[in-house]
């Protein structure tokens, strides 16, 4: 019997895929873990692995079609083989389709005994994961979540084995070996797989505190050179525009990150995706919420050109008239509440994205300046990390490169 | 009697019997062929008897320090042919146990001489038998001459371990040629029993498949009884009268001459593979002549399985019976456990006896892995001085990361009963820190166990 092929939920929050790309046509020998598809998920252009041996003997989803998580998309099974009902990706009755189950979930039609894919996922009885003490150790060693791994021992009890063959980067993400891609659209990145440390980090740090693991620094800014350079440069500017502080922070920010490739950077499960290129999100309140147009490749565009983009995407935010492509692929985010006299807050992350920078409002007050008290216009930066990517220091590193451009508007034409 | 059954077994071995019990267990209908005795070599000429001559050797040996205990015997004497009488009945006892499952299972028992016939048909005698489902071959191995260095097995003078079972007296000299675990024992048994013997191995140790520091153990423990040992020594040429056996013996450039009554062929055992019908039903043998399976223990010839030391080895019992077990699963449609060969122990019931499970400490550097060893001698040992058995030590081989159980070695007084902490280690995956977790009863010698396991984590109590 034909063994299904599916589509699989390659991200925790896939509901539905593109099939970019066939690696496979129809006809060719199979292995299990042989790269069948690319597709493109919620987040990333990703892998569909073959769960079975044998020859992919139909394609039921052509290239550039979507479909929902769990529909078949092809079937494997022996040279010749005929299968019924293969249609267009109609959903497999009795399939399931976990929306956000990472873990493989091929549902195969009375597999033969050496086609059957891996068990699923250990038995958890009142949240206890069946796992050897050896799998254990290597498992907590290596960062490897136990309740993602299938199990071949005794009731799907995970041995050694299972673990071990977690060491490598799963098939499915398994970037170039020069680690350099393009996403659909162009935008170019690197995808490093994580190192053991960062999925141990990544994994402690999420039980402690919710899905993204967020850590704050807040920094005082000396506004006052900046201040000066904005009145002399609106000065000059005339009728020609207008620059804001938001449309200084932006540029400051998209530079400083230019510099700090750590901190623009999306978690993807088994991987951080480092980008080439700096898009900046900025949060714009709208009616009911609030939505991020992103000023792409921000740190290369000037300030003016900044300040009208983002009007532009703000006017259309609360008109609802932004596309996709406007508020998708940002890979940083800057929020703004000064307007609002908030001195300080913090802000959530949007995830993949791993950090945010919050900004308060721009009051003067008294500060030690040479010995003496002065006035001065001083800005609060906070910026929320999500730890699985940014340490620390990084991020510290990255507000400390920041709050030097601020400080000294100039760093920002070198 | 029916014709036809599920399954036919061709021989009632401890591979045989096993899985004839488990097909039963699992509804198939079951026949096993066996021309002699159930049980096997294992129950009637192996395993069980010398276990039961081994216990009077050790009585004897006991008897020897019995004033240390403030026990007085008059003087010591030893008689074989009791000691053989009585390790007679063990195996007929245990023969007829076989016998009694076999009943207690339904399983047809067909005596006679079976050979296969294509079409999973097996021969006995004038009838022929179909299995619906499977054929499974447990033929076993018989004990094997050299023939090479003229000692082909006479029966008088040169004899196998089959004929030293059945010796109404020992011999007053008895050369021992292979150290594997046969000819350390009954190097014990006739040492006890008044044998003047010498040991022969050509590999540079005796008990060449253990650690090498149990090697040394014993090569002093049977020295120490005036056994004498002659490791990585040649047997040259051989005189072999009415009476009497002369050996030519090289070792470490010398060459000797050893006089013995008899000589115990005690190396290479030849696997059962003649006149049962394998070519005619396309099954085919390794190239070192046993059947060749698959990792399903399938034969060449699809229907056709092969358990037991046919199979391959390890050529041990226990091996034999957990692969009857894990085919007759798999031919019911059950999922089986699969065999860990590596898992498989190892017991020398020599004394002290010597047990292993996984690799020797030669074998881990070999493959480089990154090791720890931790070892406790049972001279440390509160309950092993109590009874006079402070001979040896636990060594467990560690992996240095992640603690897994590489290996581990016992020399001691019942170390075949200590090494199935071990096991059930191995088997789960359990790692030093988990035998360290589980509480051993104290005064026992199992403490030895938790106390190497604790010596490789560099935390020993007791020492």
């Amino acid at each position: 019997m034909a063994t299904t092929v599916v589509m699989e939920a390659l991200s925790p929050t896939m509901e539905e895929g593109r099939l970019v790309k066939w690696s496979k046509k129809e006809g060719d020998q199979v292995k299990t873990g042989d790269t069948l598809a690319e597709v493109e998920t919620d987040k990333a252009v990703m892998e569909l692995v073959a769960r079975a041996d044998g020859s992919l003997i139909k394609v039921v989803v052509q290239e550039g079609q979507t479909v929902p998580v769990g529909n078949v998309v092809a079937y494997i099974g022996a040279v010749g083989e005929k299968v019924d009902g293969a249609g267009s990706g109609k959903r497999e009755a009795g399939s399931v389709a976990p929306a956000a189950a990472p873990a493989p979930a091929s549902k195969p039609i009375d597999p033969p005994p050496a086609a059957r894919p891996p068990t699923p996922p250990p038995p958890t009885e009142a949240g206890r994961i069946k796992a050897s003490p050896l799998a254990r150790k290597i498992a907590q060693d290596s960062g490897i979540d136990l309740r993602s791994v299938a199990g071949s021992g005794p009731g799907g009890r995970v041995v050694k084995k299972d673990v071990e063959g977690s060491h490598q980067p799963s098939a499915i993400n398994r970037p170039p070996a020069d680690g350099r891609r393009l996403t659909a659209d162009g935008s170019p990145y690197e995808d490093v797989p994580l190192t053991q440390i960062r999925k141990t980090i990544a994994k402690r740090l999420v039980t402690s505190i919710g899905p993204i693991p967020h850590f704050f620094l807040t920094t005082e800014v000396d506004m006052e050179r900046a201040a000066e350079a904005r009145e002399a440069i609106n000065k000059q500017l005339g009728d020609h525009g207008k620059i804001s502080f938001n449309d200084i922070v932006i540029k400051a920010t998209a530079l400083a990150l230019a510099k700090h490739r750590a901190c623009n950077a999306w978690f993807q499960d088994d991987h951080i995706r480092y980008w080439n290129e700096v898009h900046v999100g900025m949060a714009v309140a709208v009616e009911d919420g609030l939505i991020t147009p992103v000023i792409r490749n921000a740190d290369l565009k000037s300030m003016l050109a900044i300040g009208q983009e983002a009007k532009v995407l703000a006017g259309k935010a609360r008109e609802r008239k932004l596309q996709p492509s406007e508020y998708t692929g940002a890979t940083f985010s800057v929020s703004n509440l000064g307007m609002f006299d908030i001195d300080q807050f913090t802000a959530v992350i949007n995830p993949p994205e791993s950090g945010i920078l919050a900004v308060g409002s721009i009051v003067s007050k008294p500060v030690a300046e040479d010995g003496k008290v002065e006035i001065r216009r001083r800005l609060r930066l906070t910026m929320s990390c999500d730890h699985r990517v940014i340490d620390g220091a990084t991020g510290a590193a990255f507000l400390k490169t920041l709050k030097q451009m601020l400080e000294n508007p100039l760093a920002m034409v070198l | 009697m029916a014709n036809s059954f599920d399954v036919i077994i061709l021989g009632g071995g401890p591979a045989g019997y096993v899985c004839a019990i488990r097909c039963a267990q699992l509804g198939l209908s079951t026949a096993v062929v066996e021309r002699d005795k159930m049980g096997g070599v294992c129950v009637n000429i192996g395993c069980i008897p010398t276990k039961a001559l081994l216990h009077s050797a050790h009585l004897a040996h006991a008897l020897h320090s019995a004033a240390d205990f403030g026990i007085t015997v008059g003087d010591v004497k030893t008689d074989y042919g009791v000691a053989m009488k009585r390790s007679r009945r063990v195996a007929d006892t245990n023969s007829k146990g076989a016998d009694f499952l076999m009943k207690k299972n339904k399983v047809t028992v067909i005596k006679g001489t079976g050979v296969l016939q294509p079409g999973k048909k097996v021969k006995v005698g004038n009838d022929v038998y179909t299995a619906s489902k499977a054929v499974i071959i447990a033929t076993g191995s018989r004990v094997k001459g050299i023939p090479q260095i003229g000692l082909e097995i006479n029966k008088t003078t040169v004899i196998s371990s089959d004929e030293a079972l059945f010796l109404e007296k020992a011999p007053a000299t008895i050369a021992v040629v292979g150290a594997g675990a046969v000819g350390m024992e009954f190097a014990d048994i006739f040492n006890a029993f008044g044998s003047k013997v010498t040991l022969i191995e050509a590999l540079p140790r005796i008990l060449p498949l253990e650690d090498a520091e149990a090697s040394d153990t014993m090569t002093k423990s049977y020295k120490k009884r005036g056994i004498d040992v002659l490791a990585g020594a040649k047997v040259k040429k051989a005189d072999v009268g009415k009476n009497k056996v002369t050996l030519e013996v090289e070792s470490g450039g010398q060459t000797q001459k050893i006089d013995a009554d008899m000589v115990l062929m005690a190396a290479g055992r030849a696997v059962n593979t003649e006149n049962i019908g394998l070519a005619e039903c396309g099954i085919k043998l390794t190239d070192r002549g046993f059947i060749q399976v698959d990792g399903n223990l399938q034969t060449t010839a699809p229907g056709y399985y092969a358990i037991g030391d046919i199979a391959g080895p390890p050529m041990l019992a226990h091996k034999g019976s957990r692969e009857g077990v894990v085919v007759a699963e798999k031919i019911a449609g059950h999922k089986a456990h699969a065999i860990k060969y590596d898992n498989v122990p190892s017991v020398t019931y020599c004394h002290p006896e010597v047990a292993s499970i996984g690799l020797s400490e030669d074998k881990a550097k070999e493959q480089k892995l990154d090791y720890v060893v931790g070892k406790f001698p049972f001279s440390a040992n509160g309950r092993a001085r109590g009874t006079g058995e402070t001979e040896g030590f636990v060594k467990i081989i560690r992996d240095k990361k992640y603690g897994e159980i590489l290996g581990a070695h016992i020399v001691g007084a019942n170390a075949s009963e200590m090494i199935h902490e071990l096991a059930v280690a191995r088997e789960n995956e359990y790692t030093v820190e988990e035998i360290d977790l589980a509480i051993h009863a104290h005064p026992t010698m199992s403490e030895a166990v938790a106390q190497a396991a604790l010596d490789s984590l560099g935390r020993v109590i007791d020492m």
